[in-house]
């Protein structure tokens, strides 16, 4: 019993009226934790009850703690029928679980109810005394501390970054209950809501418990979604970063680097020892080659049988390298070698690699000065599931006796039921891993996964960036700034992560590559797409934008297996032309790299939706993009070929315009400096005419301006067309606006203290009459464009502005219905940057300052994907040359040769090189997959002071909400817990409550209310990576009905005004400073 | 392509000052779009009308969701919903309270009845404001008058503290509160040349001067009848002035009066003889007014009476406004030197304050 739980309930105000007759109401509480209920006194004929009442103690496992939710709810007495409820606050109390966060909740809380929304607020105060408890095989995992931030919480240190960590819980969804059709909407839903965060807690728990496991204290970057699988159930999974960390001690120190470090030394002594590793993810197995293989500890036996019901049409489709990665048996070693061997001459001396984890990813997008030494490019995989096909018998003997909605014991069927789901993203996992091996990388960062479900087909999603990290961070985690030196030596700032992990010779997939424009050592690509943020040291030319590939196909409506075949089917097609969306809008920006890559299939009953948004920049290692050509197919035509002069035109103008507005113009580099003995891929500028009938027997026609090579569009047919004219329709933000999907805006610095953040949701209604291909495109693309010139609009009192971290999320919840919600914040900024420099120099200086220590800390590798013996790092790997040119891939994933005349060509046989291989894949699932755009290392580099930036003095009192880690102008100097909240609310009234807008507005801003609420009575003051990761939608105009489904999260945190950090006098601020602070609400 | 839903939430809620007028000035979504392509700002923005339409419905929403609030605005301070900066809430809650001065004008000393709104439609087209509008103004100077009706103490604090008005829209809300109260009549043809300022400013007089609250003769019982202390005239005040009656009746005193208005205004006044000549028709109106104040239907005529007894007869004989007032300065102060004359003290509250009604309503 090592917890206690108390709870008092001070007073409620602005209750509805309840009794119509007095006009009043007599409400008393309910507090309910696990099994146990309290009462409060009525307190009669009021609005504003004073109930005061004693604290109510729970004397409660600290599982139970972890998992249950406090239940108050709030109800009205009646002596002759039964007590109205009002209202129900759910408080997740995991807060005041570890030590240094929040001690005591306590505040207001606003009554929800799920048909009424927010009824009157109640204040409540909540403690736990927790006594140790040193059993060591515990079920709780009582103070790890979780953060929704991906990246290293602010006033943290990461010691070491211990790993992947994942975990998924199913349970059958209330709203499918047979139950369900006798019991009122609200039950049900409240029914939901305790489900889902009882399943919340539990699997957080779990994730937690494997952290203890891996001796870490905390989890950063934790994703946690809900599958709403309907009939076949509710799956509640998640994934982040195992990590140990530190506390900084004092917040103002921003770097503290290595001052101390000895003293962590001492701490983790290492890691790399055999941990009484009990973790399921199993003992270390040696790594196989072959996708498909997994570590027999797993169990997946089981799948593997059950999973003959699965479809098998698995077209492994790699977007460049997929293909290398299964067959490229000889040069694997060869590329090992070299990951190896780099890791290797960075670690010093010999080390003994140990391969606990089982899956190198990473969850963060943001890491530690050093961490990141270089970036392969994109990977990612595509799985498509039929929900109906589970024949788990623990899920079939639990539907039987599940009667109530109770949770069942979870140690029993925990341990089979899952096991199909976990295989599922088993499966997806160690394909991105031998993605990333096949790009010469040993591990994956800003990993991410997500379904999307229609009725039974479900696709699963995984996405991250291959990289090559230094493995000091694994083990010892040293600090952030004390590598730097030593990494310059090797690798100049600013362009080391833009080098190729991969070997030349044997490239995964046909690449351009040329020495780096930055510190003319070493190869890097022509363009790099990566899935993490802008490392802060990487030199960047200009600012950056907010880049979109949008993409719609129909599909035919089928039932099960011929509704997945037809999905998988379309797959490649949308992953295809969403890069090449992307890659022509890249070029017409005048850029060559893509950051927060994020790539969203969604599947609907007749079509299939894909939307890219990632951040493009123009980083100055990598070499100057070539233009766009155009070319006809048709060149006698004179008319036609005065149009494609024109349209031509037109593009070089955008370009030329672009260039302008972003400021991006790169030192002209002469030749002789290059030095080029690298030969131009042919393949790059070779334009492929439609006559020819396979891509081995190209024409080649060189169309590349001087040492530029161009992009060729060719254009044969009205689709093509179409895709032209809709690449020149993206219309840039209007002046002083700036937009991107990453953290902070490359090239801008300097902020200032306002921000706003916001959610944007439209729903459009498609006519069904003329449904085609292009017409569905425009009706996206012009969905997606308005959204924006909307928010642009809205915001435009803020200018000089920048839309940060804007997510596009895409639905589809019914035939006809496209909806799309936007999440993003909005931060002012200086337009005098002069300031920042200065300051920025000043901590420049402070991280070399601190890299003497640095020779101290040697520690092995932890994470590191296979166990071979070292090599010195073989110094001459740019010497291989023109190794480029070999052709035998199919060139459609070439990022830079697309055109459109042979698109068909190399399509016919890029899809039998599918079938080839689907043949060779054992039947089970159906299968997509896709990997790969480029990439390379990222460098270091200009955003030192992405917090630092000077800021108007504002005053405290309010909430504030924000997508990012940090807040522009204040430091954060504690984190209080995570926020972690699911919201049902359904209407019968919709046309009373203001149609579906009305509706939709006002559970949004309840939503927005609780979280404020609940921070507040944490003691916080802020929200950082916020996130809405589901917003479920559904309307029976019909009916007058609709429903919502809402999750939300977040890191609840206090932060403090660098000017009042700085000067310890702080005036208030009043009136005048409105802009900045938001809001009166009364937090107390 | 139709738009099912949209919309736009931010954790500050974003107010948009313009179309905040436009929606208090009652235009629909179509008329506010109109109304704000035509300000240029589709040239300023480079936006769109659909973006402007999506914007002015989405605002729209947002202040129908507030308006709740705004009725019992300390509501609109304490709610956890809407974000929204302190300056912004004092902007809505007094953009929200403003009224029009043709609408005031229309309603003022009316009872805020039921009767009345129905005349809004009326109101409506003769002032050009839109019903919607009108019915918004009627309804907060209802609430207004509801909420304070029953209460004790200052009626501009307490409209204040209800409402978080600034003090000058308190003390015009007081000004119409105390005129509702009342039924003052504003309307008559001879009264149209009068502002609301020009009310606004009497009332404020009238409430300092001849209320109960303005003795301060707080009611020590807690039952007592006296509960509107700022609302109603004071009774006893109104029963006293009948005593004034004697300065006209009594001759004597009437000619003394006189002869000292006179004898200190000689040389001094430009229409010294139109005054001269004046002197008892002026004098018997202006306390023929205060004795006939105990009936509630000359109390409603009180402006009536003022205008057409003094105002009228002064401006026909073109008296400049510098000369009437040292004429009511010089005509209340000789009442002093009336030694028949007992009633000093009520004379100085009914004539001080009537004085700056006067000054005040004597212009064109």
């Amino acid at each position: 019993m090592p917890g206690k739980l108390k709870v008092k309930i001070v007073a409620g105000r602005h209750l509805p009226v309840m009794d119509r007759a007095s006009d009043l109401t007599d409400a008393f509480v309910e507090v309910k934790f696990g099994n146990t209920t309290f009462k409060t006194d009525v307190y009669p004929k009021s609005l504003n009850p004073q109930w005061n009442s004693e604290w109510f103690k729970f004397e409660v496992d600290d599982e139970d703690l972890q998992d249950e939710p406090l239940q108050i709810t709030v109800l009205d007495h009646d002596t002759y029928s039964a007590n109205d409820a009002i209202g129900k606050v759910y408080i997740d109390i995991d807060p005041l679980l570890y030590s240094e966060a929040a001690t005591v909740i306590s505040g207001w809380f606003p009554i929800y109810d799920t048909i009424h929304g927010i009824r009157g607020e109640i204040n409540v105060v909540v403690k736990v005394d927790l006594f140790n408890d040193l059993n060591r095989f515990r079920q709780s995992s009582c103070g790890v501390k979780f953060f929704c931030t991906t990246s290293i919480p602010k006033c943290y240190r990461a010691v070491i970054i211990h790993g992947f960590v994942e975990e998924l819980v199913v349970n059958e969804d209330p709203e499918y209950q047979w139950i369900d059709r006798i019991r009122t909407p609200r039950a049900s839903n409240e029914a939901r809501q305790r489900l889902i965060s009882l399943m919340s807690g539990e699997l957080q728990r779990k994730i937690g418990l494997k952290v203890l496991e891996m001796r870490g204290n905390a989890v950063v970057g934790y994703l946690q979604c809900f599958d709403l699988e309907g009939e076949s159930g509710l799956v509640v999974r998640a994934i982040g970063t195992a990590c140990t960390l530190d506390k900084l001690s004092s917040p103002a120190a921003f770097l503290p680097a290595c001052n101390s470090p000895s003293k962590e030394m001492k701490e983790i002594p290492f890691n790399e020892d055999p941990n009484p590793n009990t973790h399921s993810s199993g003992p270390s197995t040696p790594l196989k080659n072959q996708t498909y293989s997994f570590s027999p500890s797993k169990s997946y036996s089981r799948q593997s049988s059950s999973s003959d019901t699965d479809l098998s049409l698995t077209p492994k489709t790699g977007m460049g390298s997929g293909s290398a990665g299964k067959e490229g048996g000889p040069f694997k070693a060869l590329l090992r070698q070299q990951t190896q061997s780099a890791l290797e001459q960075r670690g010093g001396s010999p080390h003994r690699f140990c391969r606990r984890r089982e899956f190198p990813f990473f969850t963060l997008t943001a890491f530690p000065p050093g961490f990141l030494v270089h970036v392969g490019g994109v990977v990612s995989a595509r799985s498509v599931k039929l929900l109906d096909r589970i024949h788990n018998p623990a899920f079939v003997g639990i539907m039987s006796n599940t009667r109530s909605y109770k949770l069942l014991d979870w140690n029993s069927f925990n341990s089979d039921e899952p096991e199909t789901r976990d295989a599922w993203w088993a499966e997806i996992r160690q394909e991105i891993k031998s993605h990333a091996k096949a790009l010469g990388c040993h591990a994956v960062v800003g990993y991410s996964e997500s379904t999307s479900i229609c009725e039974e087909v479900c696709i699963l999603s995984a996405s991250g960036t291959a990289a090559v990290l230094n493995p000091r961070f694994l083990q010892d985690g040293t600090v952030e700034g004390c590598l730097e030196q030593r990494l310059e030596e090797n690798l100049p700032a600013g362009c080391g992560f833009c080098h190729i992990p991969y070997d030349e010779l044997n490239m995964p997939f046909p690449a351009h590559l040329t020495y780096c424009y930055n510190c003319r050592k070493q190869k890097v690509p022509d363009v790099l797409f990566t899935t993490i943020d802008l490392p802060t040291d990487a030199t960047v030319i200009g600012k950056g934008c907010l880049i979109q590939a949008r993409l719609c196909r129909l599909k035919k409506k089928a039932q099960a297996e011929a509704n997945a075949t037809a999905i998988s089917n379309l797959l490649p097609f949308m992953e295809y032309e969403v890069h090449t969306q992307l890659m022509n809008k890249l070029k017409l920006k005048g850029m060559n790299a893509l950051f927060g890559l994020r790539i969203q299939i969604t599947v609907g009953e007749n079509m299939l939706m894909g939307l890219a948004s990632a951040t493009g920049v123009y980083l100055a290692a990598l070499p100057t993009p070539g233009g766009i050509q155009i070319a006809g197919k048709t060149p006698n035509d004179g008319s036609y070929e005065q149009h494609i002069s024109h349209m031509q035109k037109k593009i070089n103008d955008t370009i030329a315009k672009n260039k302008e507005l972003y400021e991006i113009n790169p030192p002209e580099i002469s030749e002789e400096i290059i030095g080029s003995p690298i030969p131009e891929p042919r393949q790059r500028s070779r334009l492929l005419r439609s006559q020819s009938e396979s891509s081995d027997e190209v024409t080649e026609l060189d169309l590349s301006h001087g040492k530029k090579d161009a992009f060729v569009l060719e254009i044969d047919d009205t689709d093509a067309m179409e895709d032209v004219h809709s690449l020149l329709t993206d219309v840039p933000p209007p002046s002083g606006f700036y937009s991107c999907n990453t953290e902070i805006m490359p090239g801008i610095n300097n902020w200032t203290s306002e921000i706003q953040m916001f959610t944007s949701v439209r729903v459009i209604r498609l006519s069904s009459l003329n449904l085609t291909n292009q017409a569905l495109n425009k009706n996206f693309n012009d969905l997606c464009e308005n959204l924006l010139k909307s928010l642009y609009f809205k915001l435009r009192s803020m200018i000089p502005c920048c839309l940060c971290h804007v997510n596009f999320t895409v639905s589809l919840p019914e035939d006809e219905l496209i909806q799309v919600t936007v999440t993003a914040v909005a931060i002012t900024f200086d337009k005098n940057q002069a300031l920042q420099t200065t300051k920025a120099h000043v901590e420049k200086s402070l991280q070399r300052a601190s890299t003497d220590n640095e020779e101290l800390l040697q520690f092995p590798l932890e994470l590191c994907s296979d166990s071979l013996p070292s090599h010195p790092f073989p110094p001459a790997k740019e010497h291989l040359e023109s190794a480029s040119s070999n052709s035998g891939i199919p060139a459609a994933q070439r990022a830079t040769s697309v055109d459109y005349s042979s698109f068909a060509d190399r399509c016919s046989s890029w899809i039998e090189l599918i079938k080839l291989k689907a043949q060779t894949i054992r039947r089970g699932s159906i299968k997509t997959t896709v990997t790969v755009e480029k990439t390379s290392p990222m460098g270091e580099g200009n955003f030192r002071n992405r917090s630092a930036a000077p800021c108007a003095n504002s005053t405290v009192g309010v909430v504030k909400m924000t997508p990012l880690s940090f807040i522009p102008g204040a430091k954060i100097t504690k984190y209080l817990g995570i926020i972690n909240m699911f919201f049902i609310r359904e209407t019968t009234s919709l046309r009373e409550e203001g149609g579906v807008s009305g509706f939709l507005h006002a559970f949004i801003a309840e939503v927005f209310a609780m979280v404020r609420a609940h921070v507040a009575a944490l003691g916080g003051n802020a929200v950082v990576s916020y996130i809405m990761k589901q917003c479920v939608f559904m309307e029976n105009p019909n009916k007058n009905q609709a429903q919502c489904l809402i999750n939300v999260s977040g890191d609840a945190v206090v932060f403090a005004r660098e000017s009042e950090l700085e000067v310890v006098s702080t005036q208030q601020p009043a009136a005048n400073c409105q802009p900045a602070c938001t809001g009166g609400e009364v937090t107390t | 392509m139709t738009s099912e839903l949209d919309i736009f939430v931010g954790n500050t809620t974003l107010i948009d000052e313009d179309v905040y007028r436009l929606w208090l000035d009652g235009y629909s979504v179509g008329d506010a779009v109109a109304l704000r392509v035509r300000s240029g700002i589709l040239e300023q923005t480079g936006a769109t009308a659909a973006v402007l339409q999506s914007d002015t419905m989405d605002h729209y929403r947002t202040f129908h969701m507030l308006e709740r609030l705004l009725h019992a605005p300390p509501k609109l301070l304490h709610q956890l919903i809407y974000q929204i900066p302190p300056s912004r809430q004092a902007l809505l809650i007094e953009r929200y309270y403003a009224f029009d001065e043709a609408f005031v004008r229309e309603v003022l000393g009316k009872k805020l009845s039921k009767g009345t709104k129905k005349d809004l439609d009326d109101i409506s087209t003769k002032t050009g404001i839109t019903l919607k509008s009108c019915r918004r103004q009627f309804d907060n100077f209802k609430r207004v008058f509801k909420v304070v009706e029953e209460m004790r103490g200052s009626l501009v604090d307490n409209i204040q503290q209800h409402f978080l008005l600034s003090d000058r829209l308190a003390r015009d809300y007081a000004a119409i509160v105390f005129f509702a109260n009342n039924r003052f009549e504003t309307g008559k043809k001879k009264l149209q040349y009068l502002s609301f300022g020009d009310f606004a400013f009497c009332a404020e007089l009238m409430i300092q001067n001849w209320t109960l609250g303005a003795v301060g003769e707080a009611p020590t019982d807690p039952d007592s009848q006296v509960d509107d202390m700022d609302m109603d005239l004071d009774k006893e005040f109104l029963q006293d002035l009948k005593e004034l009656k004697v300065l006209v009746a009594d001759k004597d005193l009437l000619d003394l009066h006189k002869s000292l208005v006179c004898t200190a205004l000689r040389g001094k006044l430009g229409v010294f003889s139109e005054m001269e000549a004046n002197f008892k028709n002026l004098s018997r109106g202006l306390v023929n007014v205060a004795t006939k104040l105990t009936h509630n239907k000359d109390v409603r005529d009180l402006f009536v009476d003022l205008v057409e007894k003094f105002v009228e007869p002064c401006r026909s004989d073109h008296w400049p406004l510098s000369d009437v007032r040292l004429f009511l300065n010089q005509y209340s102060a000789s009442v002093h030197s009336l030694d028949g004359f007992r009633h000093q003290a009520l004379w100085d509250r009914y004539m001080g304050t009537l004085r700056g009604c006067l000054l005040r309503l004597y212009h064109d």
